[in-house]
């Protein structure tokens, strides 16, 4: 017990290190680089961040309300390769797909009548033969922002 | 005694191990799999439906920003005795009441914000800096921000970005130091907050063709997000509590159907705004609107007073 007790204690120091480390981490790009993707639109204050790696995927929902005009941002950091997302709505219908339009970061939208939209982020594979050792991972953060009327 | 020496030797070892790799995950590029949080439950409505193979499953409610500028743009006014008052802030001693009027003072300086009532956004800063204090948040409200928004009072661009910094700085402060539960209810507190001034706001207006009516019964929408978001942190007392009171909320709003018709996406090639072209009705009756405004007007006396 007396052996172990400080391999746990530093294990448990050692996660809780690392996870605030890369909190940080992902605030700090997604205030730096990601939020600037959103003006002149302005940011609606969510933060929504994750490491990921090479082929990795990420979902978030929302619901979008009529009178406002929104702009998704979707970015990753330069460790990534471009990351792609997908908009789609409840009836599974792909409404804006970024592969479609040169991996754009930003996708400005308006709705007619409030609706739940589910957004897919995927980090593509660089190389599908890559060892496992080798696979890059960094910070996605997706950012809404708005326009003031 | 060997093993002691072994011991004594070994810790530094493992603690300089320990910073090592701290360190190194700053780089964040090579096989990083921390996640910043945690919302994977599972899910029940139709968007939702789809077996996820996502790592990370976010769930967005709309921001004090976000539920003022809805109040906002539904052509209504600004009132001020239905803000959360200044006093109580006093009353507001445990991290669940702190972290909820947090998020209700926020959509109040949003709200007073969007109409340029210059002093209350202000007074309204101060004490969600006490509240942030309060929760041990060191650096996201600090009197730079006080200061910035003094300066600027009259650039309503950056009165905005101060508001959505600071709400962002709040929210990661508790992600980011492993109180997840603190930073949802916060933001459950905000969107109460937000709903109370838009049904209060539509007092006895009729309910059809009325915009301040419509994104009322649109947070039912939200509605799902709230719940998920509690989902996934069920097991915590203070998340329990707020549950208790949102399931009062959505049994008024199960009273409500809501249909919507298929999407169709328009661009316009001018803007590059894509349209997203769709029709949506509702059954609300005057008695269950009432009776929604009522459980609304509960919960937040509940989460204020």
């Amino acid at each position: 017990m007396k052996r172990t007790l400080p391999v746990i204690i530093l294990a448990v120091l050692f996660s809780f290190a690392t996870s605030i480390k890369v909190s940080s981490q992902c605030k700090g790009f997604a205030k730096q680089f990601c939020k600037l993707e959103i003006l002149p639109y302005i940011h609606d204050g969510n933060y929504h961040a994750a490491i990921l790696s090479e082929g990795e995927e990420a979902e978030l929902y929302k619901t979008c309300f009529p009178d406002q005009e929104y702009r998704i941002a979707v970015c990753g950091s330069e460790a990534l390769p471009p990351v792609e997302f997908k908009v789609i709505d409840a009836d599974r219908n792909v409404l804006f797909d970024n592969k479609e339009h040169n991996m754009v970061k930003t996708w400005d939208f308006k709705v007619e009548s409030a609706k739940q939209l589910k957004i897919v982020i995927n980090v593509p594979a660089k190389d599908k033969k890559k060892a496992d050792a080798e696979i890059s991972s960094g910070c996605v953060a997706i950012m809404f922002g708005f326009k003031d009327k | 005694m060997l093993f002691k020496l072994k011991l004594f030797v070994s810790t530094p070892i493992i603690i300089g191990v320990v910073i090592f790799f701290a360190s190194c995950s700053s780089g964040g590029n090579k096989n990083n799999t921390k996640e910043i949080s945690v919302d994977s439950a599972e899910l029940e409505r139709d968007i939702f439906a789809d077996i996820s193979h996502a790592k990370q499953i976010f769930y967005s409610l709309p921001s004090p920003l976000e539920s003022a500028m809805m109040i906002k743009s539904s052509g209504t006014h600004f009132t001020e005795k239905l803000l959360n008052p200044l006093s109580n802030v006093n009353k507001y001693t445990t991290n669940r009441s702190m972290a909820v009027s947090m998020g209700v003072y926020l959509t109040d300086l949003s709200y007073a914000s969007l109409f340029d009532q210059a002093q209350t956004t202000i007074k309204y800063m101060e004490v969600s800096k006490k509240m942030a204090d309060g929760l041990g948040i060191t650096d996201a409200i600090d009197k730079t921000t006080i200061d910035r928004l003094e300066e600027n009072i009259n650039n309503r661009d950056i009165i905005l970005d101060i508001i959505s910094e600071t709400f962002m700085s709040t929210s990661a402060f508790l992600r980011d130091n492993d109180r997840q539960p603190l930073a949802t209810i916060s933001l459950i507190g905000g969107w109460i907050e937000g709903l109370y001034l838009a049904t209060q706001l539509a007092g006895d207006a009729p309910l059809k063709d009325n915009k301040i009516v419509d994104r009322i019964i649109d947070q039912k929408l939200s509605l799902d997000m709230v719940i998920k978001l509690m989902d996934s942190n069920k097991d915590n007392a203070d998340i329990q509590y707020i549950s208790v009171q949102i399931n009062e909320l959505k049994k008024v709003y199960d009273k409500i159907t809501i249909k919507s018709s298929k999407i169709q996406p328009v661009v316009d090639e001018k803007t590059n705004v894509t349209t997203l072209k769709s029709t949506s009705s509702s059954d609300v009756t005057s008695e269950v609107f009432n009776e929604l405004k009522e459980t609304v007007k509960t919960i937040r006396n509940n989460f204020t007073l």
